[in-house]
């Protein structure tokens, strides 16, 4: 039971109630939707870029504690960083969750990582490792498809 | 009366998983030895392709699948073999008409008909086979209850319904449809009936010949028998009218590159070599589900899933889905605020197997406005305890969750 705990982390808890940036952008530069046809999760990523830094990023959907959680932390961290930083979190992140090699991170992100490491429980369950990383994977199809990006799917 | 603790003896994934609770039968069963043994015993001591060779081995492995046939004949009271189709499963069984009946016989401007209950095997291929043939596909719906609405149902048919294709008991909500009344009425306008019958083959009496449907399809691994193979009934007149489905070996009388003379049914629609183990293990579990009498295990799981929305519904923030009047060893519910793929890890963490999401019934959950659901779906092995233990696991998780 003890890795339970190590998944629905209080922090992970508080953000699936409560998500944070849970609303769709007015003015959004890039957006992209993800889906996860296992259990119907939909979630749409909203970005607002100037130049390649992200000014504001919000999501809204529905889906699982887990998800709703890793798309909430996903806005927290990303708010304000450049396209390259995004990018380079995500490197690390789905490393961490997929059990993939370390990816190095400079050290002004280190205390970016550190505010998605809750989320790294779910490598102890790997069917939800898809409901982590599919708000990621939203954003990046966001990134490439401006406002025309592809609906990501898990499967 | 079913002697549960006998019962589990029986299924040796109970007794190398001794704190398993396996509330998922309606996505497959458990196999009993009788099953894994048979399967071994068969491919040790009678295995060759069948209606090949002229060696005894061969004869005998014939025997043994033709035999599996005449089980499954008289298990569903069908009239004939001949109307006992081998397939991968029910899956395969609906395409099949739906490709080969519906391919013959569909024009622009017909009907078919099926209800809003449907799991996507029995939608998807209605809905291909429709759209090639510029027909309509129309739904018949269910009530608030989540019980199947005749008087809507006989609305819906006309002069133009071609196939009423309908599910006997649903994999979402455990309603029981009224198949006889459903196939009385269909006949009346004219109309093809073909019966979905994965969640009831395992769990109670059918009898094809007193609901009166034209065709009825199952898995064998629903019915505690190996996955990969399952059946097509076919009223023998109604599969003698159609043309071959899939092509190839077993299925011709002649074959020249002017053309093709093809088999009688069954083997008409049983090209290539079959799963002939399969076969033989899907005998041996409806001789398991014949020992203890379907009525028997009707009665076992009825008791247990009147137990089951009885404990549920004392539970506070769940709701149970649907139902209606006769539901039969499926609760699906949901639990304000806790999403079903979270109530599901939760529960997995207690041992308790059950299965979360939309069942392959995605229109469905649009109609009811959920994502998802946590199914619970029941089977010989289960018992009270089981119950309870779900609703321990339920509590852990509205612990976590809601607190």
């Amino acid at each position: 039971m003890t890795d339970l705990r190590e998944l629905y982390q209080e922090i992970i808890l508080d953000h699936g109630r409560h998500p944070r940036n849970f609303h769709a952008l007015e003015h959004p530069t890039h957006l992209a939707k993800g889906y996860n046809p296992l259990c119907g999760d939909r979630v749409t990523v909203y970005l607002a870029l100037d130049g390649d830094r992200i000014v504001d990023v919000s999501f809204d959907g529905r889906g699982c504690a887990i998800s709703t959680a890793a798309a909430s932390l996903m806005t927290e961290v990303l708010k304000g960083k450049t396209v390259a930083e995004a990018r380079a979190l995500f490197a690390r992140f789905r490393a961490e969750v997929t059990g993939g090699e370390t990816v190095e991170l400079p050290e002004a992100l280190s205390e970016d990582a550190e505010r998605l490491e809750p989320l790294t429980g779910v490598k102890a369950f790997p069917v939800r490792v898809k409901c982590a990383t599919l708000p990621w994977h939203a954003f990046e199809a966001a990134l490439k498809g401006g406002l025309e990006g592809d609906t990501v799917k898990t499967e | 009366m079913i002697d549960v603790r006998a019962v589990r003896r029986e299924f040796p994934i109970f007794v190398n998983n001794p704190n398993l609770v396996f509330l998922d039968s309606g996505a497959s069963a458990q196999k009993p030895r009788a099953v894994i043994d048979g399967i071994a015993e068969f491919y040790r001591s009678d295995y060759a392709n069948v209606h090949r060779g002229v060696y005894q081995l061969s004869a005998r492995s014939t025997d043994r699948f033709e035999e599996a046939r005449a089980t499954v004949r008289a298990f569903l009271n069908a009239a004939d073999e001949r109307e006992i189709v081998f397939v991968r499963g029910a899956t395969e069984a609906i395409n099949l008409v739906a490709q080969s009946w519906g391919g013959a016989v569909l024009q622009a401007g017909d009907e078919v008909v099926i209800s809003d209950l449907e799991h996507h095997s029995n939608l998807v291929p209605w809905q291909i086979a429709c759209q090639r043939a510029g027909a309509r596909l129309l739904v018949a719906p269910t009530d608030a209850t989540g019980e199947f609405d005749l008087g809507a149902f006989e609305a819906l048919l006309s002069p133009r319904t071609r196939m009423v294709a309908v599910t006997h008991v649903s994999n979402v909500t455990g309603t029981v449809l009224p198949v006889e009344n459903i196939a009385r009425l269909a006949h009346r306008r004219g109309a093809m009936v073909l019966v979905d019958g994965c969640q009831a083959i395992p769990r109670m009496p059918v009898d094809v010949q007193a609901i009166g449907c034209d065709f009825y399809a199952f898995s064998g691994h629903k019915a505690y028998g190996p996955s990969g193979v399952g059946i097509l009934y076919g009223r023998y007149d109604a599969l003698a009218a159609m043309p071959p489905w899939q092509t190839g070996g077993g299925m011709i009388t002649s074959v020249a590159y002017a053309g093709t003379e093809f088999q009688e049914p069954p083997h008409r629609f049983e090209a290539g070599t079959p799963d002939i183990a399969g076969a033989v293990g899907l005998k041996l579990a409806l001789d398991f589900i014949e020992g203890f009498g379907r009525e028997a295990i009707r009665e076992h799981e009825a008791a247990l899933t009147d137990y089951g929305v009885d404990v549920l519904s004392r539970i506070p923030d769940l709701n149970l889905v649907g139902g209606g009047q006769r539901r039969l060893s499926i609760l699906s519910f949901n639990i304000d605020g806790v999403h079903p793929h979270d109530v599901g890890t939760v529960l997995d963490q207690h041992e308790v197997a059950v299965r979360v999401g939309h069942h392959c019934a995605q229109p469905l959950m649009d109609k009811l406005g959920i994502s998802g659901t946590v199914r619970a779906s029941l089977g010989i092995y289960n018992d009270k305890a089981d119950i309870d233990r779900l609703a321990k696991a339920i509590e852990a998780c509205r612990e976590m969750f809601l607190r």
